[in-house]
């Protein structure tokens, strides 16, 4: 009896505000847009019983989703955002791994302190560390200021407002995610497989092709995940860094939202998007789901 | 003892000043005299003034410190309840679909989250203000929780628990005086987790928010669309003081819960 009671208050909680919700977007998808408070048709009327029951599933279509797939706006932006994500996952690993790795080489008193010092961005504010970028960015910011200084460059560079300040925007606030699991493999590498494979021949750069990066390939893959998946849903980023022609469908299904009203529209970006993360979430709990298997 | 190689030095003070200059700078530019936030003309603490006297911050601020507490609380008790769930529950009706619902809204975008709370708060009619942030936060931080709190409960001696079992206690009692001292290093840090995810959020607190209820994010949002300002430097600098004295300060504080355990785990085999 109190084991039932313990299990249903987080399950309900969850089905009402996380299930039920979903549903709702989808039904919403599947509805029309219209001028009214909520702006879309067909509500539910229970008061009519069957018939309105009925009624109310003969209103719905997939309207929507032929307007996503004929729009190529639509498309742009999925295509643009798989884009962004991935190419930031992969700028996030070159400059992670580097760190990783310094991190695991470095002497075991040393390891806790730089662990803090990699932690203590991830709870700094998300918002606030983008912001800071802004400053550094823009046209007579601190970078182009700094270059110029340097003689480098002569007119400032234009960075702020374009897909090169999203990049960089998601590989800093990403990158704890990608350091994290990355150092978490390598410092459970036995050091002495390297020594053995230099004693058998191997030159160092060899070595660390040869074993290193097999045996971290579960750090790496994991990491790659955390940092992809919502690198691809990511609004704050491209909407503060990014310019006018950055398209992701992040922004894309807040300004349907927020600035055009369209409900209805907005609640299919969002199937579509949920439908887009299924395959890599899918691949990385496999991922997990071997590692775990692998230690055991 | 291992010597570092110049590779891993380098590779090291670049990384860490790519992750701490940005804040530095930030940091730095929140004492600056001038209104331009990229020209240094002299030391101020001025901006701090002014921030004190906006009284739509200070609104904003309460609402999210509101807010962040309630969420974080009530999350706190239902992620630690779903992560006994999962982890003692054994097999019950449902438990596949449960675990997906823990770990689903981890890997969800903010935006589908903060779009479908929106639309449930309107279909059952319930106004947007603080309570909807509330609902919306615990909602998602729950899962944070449950999960931070399951791995130190799978990895928790079941025997200590039998034992206070077998000695005459309830099992309401075995948990309060068994199971929850032992776990409760990882319900803090949910807590913790759970009000600094709460403070941070901008998306879904945006579509749950009404016009009654601004969080700081939101304030902060629309005020940076429009540029980069030294109040918002200050209130930054402040917010990243904060966040970086308590998590120093529990670090520190667990590291010596932690020797403490040991010694004393250590004096009980003796």
């Amino acid at each position: 009896m109190r084991r039932a009671f313990l299990i249903c208050i987080p399950y309900f909680w969850l089905i009402a505000l996380f299930f039920i919700p979903f549903l709702i977007v989808v039904k919403i998808a599947l509805s029309d847009s219209m001028l009214s408070i909520p702006p879309y048709a067909p509500k539910l009327d229970i008061s009519a019983g069957w018939a309105g029951l009925k009624a109310f599933f003969a209103a719905l279509d997939f309207e929507n989703f032929t307007f996503l797939a004929e729009d190529d706006l639509y498309w742009k932006a999925y295509l643009s955002s798989v884009k962004i994500a991935a190419i930031s996952t992969l700028l996030t690993l070159l400059v992670g791994f580097p760190i990783a790795y310094g991190m695991a080489q470095s002497a075991p008193e040393w390891r806790p302190t730089l662990m803090m010092l990699v932690i203590l961005p991830f709870w700094t504010s998300f918002l606030i560390r983008v912001y800071a970028w802004i400053g550094i960015l823009s046209n007579e910011g601190f970078l182009n200021q700094f270059l110029m200084w340097l003689g480098i460059i002569s007119d400032p560079l234009i960075i702020l407002n374009t897909n090169t300040a999203v990049y960089i925007g998601i590989v800093y606030t990403y990158l704890p995610f990608m350091i994290l699991p990355i150092y978490a493999s390598l410092e459970k590498l036995d050091s002495s497989l390297l020594e053995a494979g230099q004693d058998l021949g191997c030159s160092r750069v060899s070595a660390f092709w040869l074993i290193t990066i097999p045996l971290s390939k579960a750090g790496i893959i994991a990491g790659c995940f955390l940092v992809f998946i919502p690198a691809l849903g990511e609004f704050v980023i491209p909407s503060l860094l990014g310019g006018s022609k950055t398209l992701m469908i992040g922004k894309v299904l807040w300004e349907e939202f927020f600035s055009n009203r369209d409900w209805p529209v907005a609640s299919a970006v969002a199937v579509i998007l949920l439908l887009l993360l299924i395959i890599p979430i899918i691949l990385f709990q496999r991922n997990e789901q071997k590692n775990r298997e692998a230690e055991q | 003892m291992r010597r570092l190689s110049w590779f891993n030095v380098t590779s090291l003070t670049l990384g860490f000043a790519f992750l701490y200059i940005p804040m530095i700078i930030l940091v730095i530019y929140s004492f600056n005299e001038s209104k331009l936030v990229t020209v240094w003309s002299g030391f101020s603490a001025k901006w701090y003034g002014e921030l004190f006297q906006n009284e739509a911050f200070m609104r904003a601020a309460w609402v999210t410190i509101k807010v962040a507490f309630f969420s974080s609380t009530f999350a706190t008790v239902l992620g630690t309840m779903a992560a006994y769930v999962i982890v003692r529950g054994g097999r019950f009706y449902g438990r596949t679909l449960f675990s997906g619902f823990i770990y689903a809204p981890l890997v969800m975008p903010e935006v589908i989250t903060g779009l479908s709370l929106l639309l449930l708060f309107i279909s059952i009619g319930l106004d947007r203000g603080v309570l909807t942030i509330v609902l919306a936060h615990t909602t998602f931080s729950m899962c944070y929780v449950s999960v931070v709190v399951s791995s130190r409960l799978a990895s928790f001696d079941r025997a200590l628990e039998e034992a206070a079992l077998d000695l005459g206690c309830t099992p309401f009692d075995a948990f309060r005086l068994v199971t929850l001292p032992i776990i409760a290093p990882a319900v803090i840090a949910g807590w913790l987790l759970a009000f600094t995810l709460s403070l941070d959020d901008l998306v879904i607190a945006s579509f749950t928010a009404g016009p009654s209820a601004t969080t700081l994010p939101i304030k902060i949002f629309s005020s940076v669309r429009l540029g980069v300002s030294p109040e918002i430097n200050a209130l930054s600098t402040l917010m990243i003081a904060i966040v970086t004295f308590g998590v120093l300060s529990t670090s520190i504080y667990s590291k010596r819960a932690i020797a403490r355990q040991q010694k004393e785990e250590q004096e009980a085999e003796q």
